[in-house]
């Protein structure tokens, strides 16, 4: 039971560490929004649910307080994201800078 | 339950989050614009969020939960401040 919870906290490390070196490489901004988001979306869940997994197996008891963090960040991560990507739209659109991707590439 | 493989599983995890860390860190030094910087700082509290809850599990304690509800709600307010100051440059109106 440990064992499986410490995979599931090693698949979570290895999503937000692929998230971050997302966020490392990528050329643009509107690129590099996006991999962090696998780190807190499923990386966040996945080590959630083995630390819920192994304190419930160390205890013996049904321990569910990881929940709290598994909702809270589900909640706000988008709310920050869509409050950032708006500032980010507004500042490339003051500056004149570089456009962020069209996803009707194709129609123009 | 052999306590060896957890112990190496679960210190390969917090090395990958220990190089994620350095990795946004990295972005936030080199971030050409602000709203790179508030993105990585952002990353940099998720990741920061999940090691601390791994050394709950490595140390067996359950007062590393409570460290990571708190790094969490300070990073979503921190991340959520500094957006709005880009968008309109307060934070409070």
């Amino acid at each position: 039971m440990t064992t499986v919870a410490a995979v599931l906290v090693l698949a979570g490390a290895l999503l937000a560490f692929v998230g971050s070196l997302g966020l490392l490489r990528m050329k643009t901004f509107f690129e590099r929004v996006h991999p962090p988001t696998m780190g807190s979306t499923l990386g966040t869940v996945l080590v959630l649910a083995g630390s819920l997994l192994y304190f419930t197996a160390v205890e013996s008891r049904l321990v569910l307080h990881e929940i709290l963090i598994a909702v809270f960040v589900t909640v706000t991560t988008p709310v920050t994201y869509l409050l950032l990507g708006r500032a980010a739209l507004r500042r490339e659109h003051e500056s004149g800078g570089e456009e962020p991707p069209r996803s009707d590439e194709g129609q123009h | 339950m052999n306590p060896g493989l957890l112990v190496s599983l679960l210190a390969a995890a917090q090395l990958l989050l220990a190089l994620a860390m350095g990795f946004a860190f990295c972005r936030l030094l080199r971030g050409p614009h602000a709203q790179d910087r508030v993105l990585a700082l952002d990353t940099l509290y998720v990741n920061a969020m999940l090691l601390i809850l791994s050394f709950g599990i490595v140390w067996a304690s359950r007062e590393f939960f409570e460290v990571a509800l708190v790094i969490g709600a300070l990073g979503f307010v921190s991340t959520a401040a500094a957006a709005k100051f880009l968008l309109r440059g307060e934070v409070i109106e």
